[in-house]
C-alpha cells in the first residue's frame, strides 16, 4: 500500500468516526453528551486558532476569549429579535470572523513591542476590557442588553430547516444538537485545513522564525509588525466564527461566558496538548472538554457507590483534578501531550 | 572602483557612553573590508546601526547611491545589506533549510490566500524557494544537513548555515561578525575559502574578525576601532605597522 493509500484511507476512517460519533454517543450516553461533542468542536477551533498566535508566531495571548466573544455578540445582534434584525448566518458568521480579525488586529497593535510576561497581562486586560464593555453596553443607548445579555437568537438555518428542530433520516432521528454537530465539525475540519496550510508556508515560516528568534527575523528582512498583526488577526478570525458558531448554538449570550477563565482554559487547550503542533492541539482541546464533563457528571455516582454519599463537591473535584493533571503533564511532557516530533526528540534528550 | 557603502560620523550613545565616536568609513564595491579592534571597541555597535537594529544618534550613511535613512531592519535587508551575528541567531528548532528559506521572506511574495489555496504560482514560487535553498545550503557546504533541526547543527556548521541565510535575502554586502570565533583550523580555513569565493562571486563583504592572521590573509582593507573611535584605515600591512594600533591592542589606556 503507497502513503498516498495510507493517507487516504486514514482520512475515510477518520470521516467515518466523526460521522457515527453523534449516533453512537447519542444512543448511549445520551444528547447532553453529544452536546458536550458540540462544545469539543468549537473549543478546538477557539485553540486552533490560539494555536497560531501562541504557538506558531510565539505571543502569550491572555486575552483571546475576546475574539470569541466578538464573533458571539455580533452573530447575537444581528441575528435576534434585541434589534429585530434577522440576517442569514452565511451572510453573519463571515462577517463575524472579518469583525474579530479586526479586533485582533486592533488589539495586536499596542502590543506588538511586547514580549512574555508583559505580553500576557496587557492581553488579559484587553480580554477582560471587552467583556467590561459588554457589561456595560447597554446605557445611554441599550447596545448588548448589559449583564442580562440578549437570547432567543436565531439558529442558524440550512436548506431551510432551522438546525434548533430534529430531523428524520434513515430511521434515525437526528436532533438539534447532532445536526449542529455535523456544522461544526464540517466548519472546525475547514479551520485544521486552514491551520496546516498556513503552518506550511512562508507565513507559517515567518511565524516561526518570530517565535524562535525575532532580532533574527527581522534581520532577515521580515517585517515583524505585520506578520505579528497578521498572526493575531488570523487567530481572532477562527475565534469569530467559533463565537457565531455558540452564539446560534446556545441562542443566548451573555458577557459572563468570557471571562478569564475561559482564556485560560484554551490557553492550556493548547500547551497541554503540544503547542505549535495542530493534531496536538486538537486532542488538547477534545480532552479538556470531555474529561472535565466526565468528572462532573461521574464523580457524584462514584462516590455514592463507594462511601453511600457525596463527600466532595464534584465541582471542587474537578477543578482540584484539572490542577493537578496540568501540573503533571508540565513535569512529565513539558512539550505536551502530544507534541511535533521534532520537539519530542528534544525532550527525549 | 565604486563606493558601495559610505558611513559618514556614525556616533552612537548608551546612556552616557558613546559606544561610537564620529566613525567614518568607506567601502568599495567588491572588496573585502575588515573591521577589527580589541573587545568593546564598538564593532558590533557599528553593525547593528548599519543594519537598522539600533537606531544612529548621529551621521549619514549612503548606500549604492542612496541615502540609508533611520530605518528599520527589514527595509536594510531590502535594500541589499544582509548580517550574520557574533553569536550565532539561528531558528533552532527549524530545519537548515527552513532557516534559508525564511532568509527569502523578503524576495518572495505568496500570502494567506496563496498559503491557503496553493495556487499554481504560489506553488511554483514554492518550488523555486526551496531549489534556491537547497543550492545556497550546497554553496556553503552543509547541504547534508538539509533536513536537520538548526540547533544539532555542529558550531562550525551553524555558522555556514547563518552565512547562506544571509546570502538567501540576495545582498549586495554581506557583514559578517567574527565568523571565525570558536572555530578550528580548519574550520577557519574552509571560512576563508568560502568569504574569497563570495568575493570572487561579485559580493561585498565587511568582516568583524578577531583572528589577525585571518583578516590580514583575506581583507584588502580594514579599519580599526578602539573606544569607539576610527583610529586607523588601511592596507592590512600597514595597519599592522601603525604605532596606534599596536598601542591599542597591546597597552591600556593611552
Ligand atoms: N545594547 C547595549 N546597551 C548598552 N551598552 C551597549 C549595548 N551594546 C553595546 N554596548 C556597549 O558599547 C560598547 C561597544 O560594544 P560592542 O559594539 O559590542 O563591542 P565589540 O563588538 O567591538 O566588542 C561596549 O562598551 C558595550 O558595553
Ligand atoms: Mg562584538
Amino acid at each position: 500500500m503507497t502513503e498516498n493509500h495510507k493517507s487516504w484511507l486514514g482520512m475515510a476512517l477518520i470521516g467515518f468516526v466523526l460521522a457515527i460519533a453523534p449516533i453512537v454517543v447519542g444512543a448511549s450516553l445520551g444528547n447532553a453528551w453529544v452536546r458536550v461533542l458540540d462544545f469539543a468542536a468549537l473549543y478546538i477551533m477557539l485553540a486552533l486558532g490560539l494555536n497560531i498566535v501562541v504557538g506558531f508566531a510565539g505571543l502569550l495571548d491572555l486575552g483571546y476569549i475576546a475574539f470569541y466573544a466578538v464573533g458571539a455578540y455580533l452573530y447575537a445582534l444581528l441575528s435576534s429579535p434585541h434589534f429585530g434584525i434577522h440576517w442569514p448566518f452565511w451572510a453573519v458568521l463571515p462577517l463575524g470572523a472579518m469583525v474579530a480579525g479586526m479586533f485582533g488586529v486592533l488589539l495586536g497593535a499596542p502590543t506588538l513591542r511586547l514580549r512574555g510576561d508583559y505580553l500576557a497581562i496587557v492581553t488579559l486586560g484587553f480580554g477582560e476590557i471587552i467583556r467590561i464593555f459588554l457589561n456595560n453596553l447597554n446605557s445611554p443607548i441599550n447596545i448588548t442588553n448589559g449583564p442580562k445579555g440578549i437570547a432567543r437568537i436565531d439558529p442558524i438555518t440550512l436548506f431551510g430547516h432551522p438546525l434548533s428542530k430534529s430531523i428524520d433520516f434513515a430511521g434515525i432521528t437526528f436532533t438539534g444538537v447532532m445536526l449542529n454537530y455535523y456544522l461544526f465539525v464540517v466548519l472546525a475540519l475547514g479551520i485544521v485545513f486552514v491551520g496546516i496550510r498556513l503552518q506550511d508556508s512562508r507565513i507559517g515560516r515567518a511565524w516561526v522564525a518570530i517565535r524562535e528568534d525575532e532580532v533574527a527575523a527581522k534581520a532577515c528582512g521580515i517585517n515583524t509588525r505585520n506578520i505579528k498583526l497578521l498572526a493575531f488577526a488570523m487567530g481572532a478570525t477562527f475565534g469569530g466564527v467559533s463565537g457565531g458558531l455558540f452564539a446560534s448554538f446556545q441562542e443566548f449570550v451573555s458577557p459572563e461566558s468570557f471571562g478569564l477563565l475561559e482564556s485560560i482554559m484554551v490557553l492550556c487547550m493548547v500547551v497541554l496538548g503540544g503547542m505549535g503542533h495542530i493534531p496536538g492541539v486538537i486532542l488538547g482541546g477534545l480532552l479538556l472538554t470531555i474529561l472535565p464533563e466526565a468528572f462532573r457528571q461521574g464523580a457524584g455516582p462514584i462516590q455514592q457507590a463507594m462511601f453511600g454519599e457525596v463527600l466532595l463537591d464534584p465541582e471542587a473535584l474537578r477543578m482540584l483534578l484539572f490542577g493537578m493533571a496540568l501540573i503533571a503533564v508540565m513535569l512529565y511532557r513539558p512539550a505536551g501531550l502530544w507534541p511535533e516530533s521534532r520537539h519530542r526528540r528534544e525532550m527525549a534528550k | 572602483m565604486t563606493v558601495l557603502l559610505e558611513a559618514r560620523s556614525i556616533s552612537k550613545y548608551f546612556g552616557g557612553v558613546q559606544a561610537l565616536k564620529d566613525v567614518s568609513l568607506t567601502i568599495n564595491e567588491g572588496e573585502i573590508y575588515g573591521l577589527i579592534g580589541p573587545n568593546g571597541a564598538g564593532k558590533t555597535t557599528f553593525f547593528n546601526v548599519l543594519t537598522g537594529l539600533y537606531q544612529r544618534d548621529g551621521g549619514d550613511i549612503a548606500f549604492a547611491d542612496k541615502p540609508l535613512r533611520l530605518s528599520s531592519p527589514h527595509e536594510v535587508a531590502n535594500v541589499g545589506i544582509a548580517r550574520t551575528f557574533q553569536n550565532i541567531r539561528l531558528f533552532a528548532n527549524m530545519t537548515a533549510r527552513e532557516n534559508v528559506m525564511v532568509g527569502r521572506h523578503l524576495r518572495t511574495r505568496a500570502g494567506v490566500f496563496g498559503a491557503v489555496f496553493r495556487d499554481r504560482r504560489t506553488r511554483a514560487e514554492e518550488a523555486a524557494l526551496r531549489r534556491r535553498a537547497d543550492e545556497l545550503l550546497h554553496y556553503v557546504g552543509i547541504e547534508h544537513r538539509a533536513d536537520d533541526i538548526a540547533r544539532h547543527l555542529s558550531y562550525g556548521d551553524q555558522r555556514r548555515l547563518e552565512i547562506a541565510r544571509a546570502l538567501a535575502t540576495d545582498p549586495k554586502l554581506l557583514a559578517l561578525d567574527e565568523p571565525a570565533a570558536g572555530m578550528n583550523a580548519t574550520e577557519t580555513e574552509a571560512l576563508k575559502t568560502l568569504i574569497e569565493g563570495l568575493r570572487a562571486d561579485g559580493l561585498t563583504v565587511l568582516l568583524i574578525e578577531h583572528d589577525v592572521r585571518l583578516v590580514m590573509g583575506l581583507c584588502d582593507r580594514v579599519a580599526v576601532l578602539d573606544y569607539g573611535e576610527k583610529i586607523a584605515e588601511d592596507v592590512p600591512a600597514h595597519v599592522q605597522s601603525n604605532p596606534k594600533v599596536i598601542e591599542a591592542y597591546l597597552g591600556g589606556t593611552a
